[in-house]
């Protein structure tokens, strides 16, 4: 006999060591998300997977799923909030859709279509931020880094090298790299690394490869990210 | 500097955990933390460059380009500015020739503002080379002008400089009556361990760092962690595996009792310590003490040498098989390190950012055993309670609030200091006792607290009403609401961690919006703007400084709403820029001054 939880009502099996977002996702039930991947531990910081289990808010990315627990996730309140939060993922960098070469491509971007969001409501913010183009194969906007981690972790949890971390406090967190110059083409990166390919953003690109899908063709022109993320991500949560 | 950094790294065990100690060592020495001692570090302690910067772009009190030789900083919290902080400031800047947040031409003394140093009874205040300066006033700031000016090093110069006073007002039920040396620990060998903590828990301690969780809760879920279960049997206890952590990182604006708990009643602290350790089972505990009370550091040394000497940490502590000492670590000036996990993190040689709970510390803190972290005043408090027993506590308070409460009061009073009451008093009682007259308002509770206003003054201290870690600041009517608020709204935006997006961003929109509508461009929609991203920044942030970041606006906007509408502009939009403002570049470039080269925001008012 298997455990469940409740999400907005429907009964979710899970088993022990489950997050609420590996039973969602296993169930078939999106959670949004940014910074989580499942083949990396979570993180449980871009705070879009906010969940009220039992009245209480909670990130459903690394909260154990436990029985008993009423889970509410796609409801009108919790959707107005998390559009706020991807707002501010917006105005905190510098992200300008029609001129990125991941639109289409980008989570970030899905995300927000997903939560209906249609303007930026919170100030921007236009923080000075560098390109670092000297890595021969890949290259870094950090204009569009939303500091999720999935790249450092990539790094350290799949490459094997260690190549990204986040640093500063508050406001000024910011990427930094593992070399002494502090650029992309002194490190140990491949193009062929996970890191060089998980970021949600358009904040690490391959070097010219940018438009070989035309626009129109993409991930997300003609798929909304719950499909998406349940088709590509189900499969490793529910194994 | 290659032998001076490799007898630091090898003087901390050339430990990874140790990274903030030795970079301390660094930043005192060279008063920056130079490239190439990160390549060193990196190599002694094998870790990656990148954890280095990271730590040192994390705390404040590191630097990765040169201070001054002199590194002053002027404490800015609430209680410094109410005492002429701005003047004083100004008067520094000028007589040493020296901008706010920059390092003068010859690189002797560098100037900037630093978060409430915790010395709120005693300032303007500031930090010299990371040691306190108090009562700072213009023949003072004259005098520490000079010095610099003619080089003196720090320990020449005149000690009333350096003077911290304790002032106690009006001492309670645990300071007066403070425990002998080792007394509390006999009384618990006596009584039996088990007892003991059923002493503990039958006082109804609850944290006194605010949260408020209850002390034998917390002891009792450490020993019963779920790698092991051993429990009091000190004598075959086997490896040291579980940790106890003394939260001295007292960095709430307007708290002060730790300070002076710790200089003057460090020895009942420890023994608290050495208590929790007998009965959870710990072997190591530590002191993480926040940076800015480093002048208390050499003293507590002594104080734990003293304690060793005479069998009171240490190998086989009064003869009972317990084995148990205690560290000292130093922050490097970040608030969000009294977060418990975030500390835990910062005594590994990390950022202090909180972790996700759960697991909670209790069952995987310090190196992912389970760890007790709890206030200085609750280790304090543990000790008296393992001698007087729990009847004696709980006979004082309120049903849901036992013993006593230390606060440290300050702002408009004539006796700011340290005062201890009964849980369940009145704020008006309060303010009675330290003299405070014509009070608009009491911050209890500090800028994470509540503001209330003087209608509120039959409330009393209490969880279930008004909680505080202590901080307990008066103001008076000449006050302006929204200057305080102002203060407490930036102060949340540089200490937040920046880990998770509501607090991250979320504070430094709040500081925009705020300043928006104290500036006086704020329109129609602005308050509800400002209350709906209060809301969100509450709801969601990640931990505790997010959660309670928003409380300034939000507790004064539901006492004084009138006040934020007063200063709204009668049209129903403005952009949270200043429109013309934007203006000044191409002004500049263009030579131009005249008003077609301004931009009209308003319709001429007439």
């Amino acid at each position: 006999m298997s455990k469940t939880i409740t999400i907005d009502g429907t009964n979710i099996p899970f088993e022990d060591g489950q997050t609420i977002m590996e039973a969602a996702t296993a169930a078939g039930v999106y959670i949004p998300h940014l910074c989580h991947h499942p083949e990396y531990i979570p993180h449980g910081s871009c705070k879009l997977c906010t969940v009220k289990v039992n009245g209480r808010i909670c990130s459903a990315c690394t909260f154990p799923a436990m029985e008993g627990q009423d889970v509410l996730n796609n409801t009108k309140e919790l959707t107005d909030d998390r559009r706020k939060i991807t707002q501010m993922l917006f105005v905190e960098g510098n992200h300008f859709c029609p001129s990125c070469e991941k639109t289409g491509n980008c989570q970030l971007q899905a995300v927000a279509y997903h939560l209906n969001m249609l303007d930026d409501h919170f100030p921007l913010f236009y923080p000075n931020r560098e390109v670092d183009a000297s890595h021969a194969d890949v290259m870094i906007d950090h204009n569009r880094c939303i500091f999720c981690t999935l790249c450092v972790r990539a790094s350290q949890q799949k490459d094997g090298k260690n190549v990204f971390a986040i640093s500063g406090r508050g406001i000024n967190r910011h990427l930094i790299i593992n070399s002494e110059s502090g650029l992309l083409k002194d490190t140990d990166l491949d193009a062929t690394d996970q890191a060089a390919h998980i970021c949600p953003t358009g904040a690490i690109l391959i070097k010219r490869t940018g438009y070989q899908v035309p626009i129109g063709e993409r991930i997300y022109d003609h798929q909304e990210i719950d499909q998406v993320s349940l088709e590509t991500e189900h499969l490793q949560h529910g194994e | 500097m290659k032998q001076f950094i490799q007898d630091l790294a090898e003087t901390n065990g050339s430990q990874p955990t140790h990274l903030l100690q030795i970079l301390r060592g660094v930043q005192s020495r060279y008063h920056y933390i130079p490239e190439a001692a990160i390549e060193q570090i990196a190599e002694l302690l094998n870790i990656s460059r990148t954890q280095i910067i990271s730590v040192v772009e994390f705390y404040s009190f590191f630097h990765l380009t040169p201070r001054g030789q002199y590194e002053l900083l002027i404490s800015d919290s609430i209680t410094d500015h109410m005492l002429g902080k701005h003047s004083i400031t100004d008067y520094l800047s000028e007589k040493l020739n020296v901008a706010v947040g920059e390092v003068r031409h010859d690189g002797l003394v560098s100037l900037d503002n630093t978060s409430c140093t915790g010395m709120c009874d005693q300032g303007p205040a500031g930090l010299v080379n990371g040691y306190a300066l108090t009562r700072l006033d213009r023949p003072r700031i004259d005098q520490i002008a000079d010095l610099i000016n003619h080089q003196k090093p720090l320990d020449l110069w005149p000690s009333e400089l350096f003077q911290v006073a304790d002032n106690i007002i009006k001492p309670g039920l645990l300071l007066n009556q403070p425990v002998n040396h080792g007394s509390s620990l006999q009384a618990a060998f006596a009584r039996g361990l088990q007892e003991t903590l059923t002493e503990i828990d039958k006082s109804g301690l609850r944290g006194r760092g605010g949260a408020g969780y209850n002390t034998a809760w917390k002891w009792h879920l450490c020993y019963e962690g779920p790698e092991e279960n051993a429990f009091c049997d000190v004598a075959t206890h086997g490896q040291p595996q579980r940790y106890v952590i003394c939260n001295a990182d007292e960095g709430e604006p307007g708290t002060f009792k730790d300070r002076v708990l710790l200089n003057s009643f460090a020895h009942q602290v420890f023994e608290g310590m050495t208590l929790c350790a007998a009965i959870i089972g710990a072997q190591q505990g530590f002191l993480y003490l926040r940076a800015e009370y480093l002048h208390l550091y050499e003293k507590l040394q002594s104080v734990l040498a003293e304690r060793r000497s005479s069998g009171l940490l240490g190998d086989n502590i009064l003869e009972k098989g317990l084995n148990f000492d205690i560290e000292i670590c130093l922050g490097a000036g970040a608030y969000i390190c009294g977060e418990e996990s975030a500390l835990i993190e910062s005594l590994e040689g990390k950022m202090g950012i909180p972790r996700n709970r759960p697991p909670y510390p209790v069952t995987e803190g310090y190196l992912g055993k389970p760890t007790v972290v709890n206030n200085v005043e609750t280790f304090m408090a543990a000790a008296s309670i393992a001698v007087n027993g729990g009847d004696w506590f709980a006979g004082v308070g309120t049903e849901k609030s036992k013993g006593a409460k230390i606060l440290s009061i300050c702002g408009d009073c004539p006796r700011p200091g340290i005062y201890e009451y009964p849980f369940g008093t009145s704020i008006q009682s309060v303010l009675n006792d330290c003299g405070a007259s014509d009070v608009l308002g009491v911050q209890i509770g500090g800028p994470s607290g509540t503001f209330i206003s003087n209608k509120e003054f039959d409330r009393k201290l209490a969880f279930e009403d008004l909680a505080t870690g202590g901080s307990f600041i008066v103001f008076n009517s000449s006050r302006n609401i929204l200057d305080i608020v102002n203060n407490f709204t930036h102060f949340f935006a540089h200490e937040s961690c920046g880990f998770c997006t509501p607090c991250r961003v979320g504070t430094s929109l709040l500081k925009k919006q705020l300043d928006k509508i104290i500036d006086g461009h704020g329109s129609a929609g602005d308050v509800v703007a400002l209350e709906e991203l209060c809301k969100l920044i509450k709801n969601h942030s990640h931990c505790g400084l997010g959660q309670t970041a928003a409380n300034p606006v939000l507790t004064t906007l539901q006492r004084y709403p009138e006040l934020y509408q007063s200063r709204l502009k009668e049209i129903s939009y403005e952009p949270g820029f200043d429109l013309d403002g934007a203006l000044e570049t191409a002004r500049r470039m263009a030579k131009r001054n005249d008003s077609g080269a301004h931009l009209a925001q308003v319709e001429e008012e007439l």
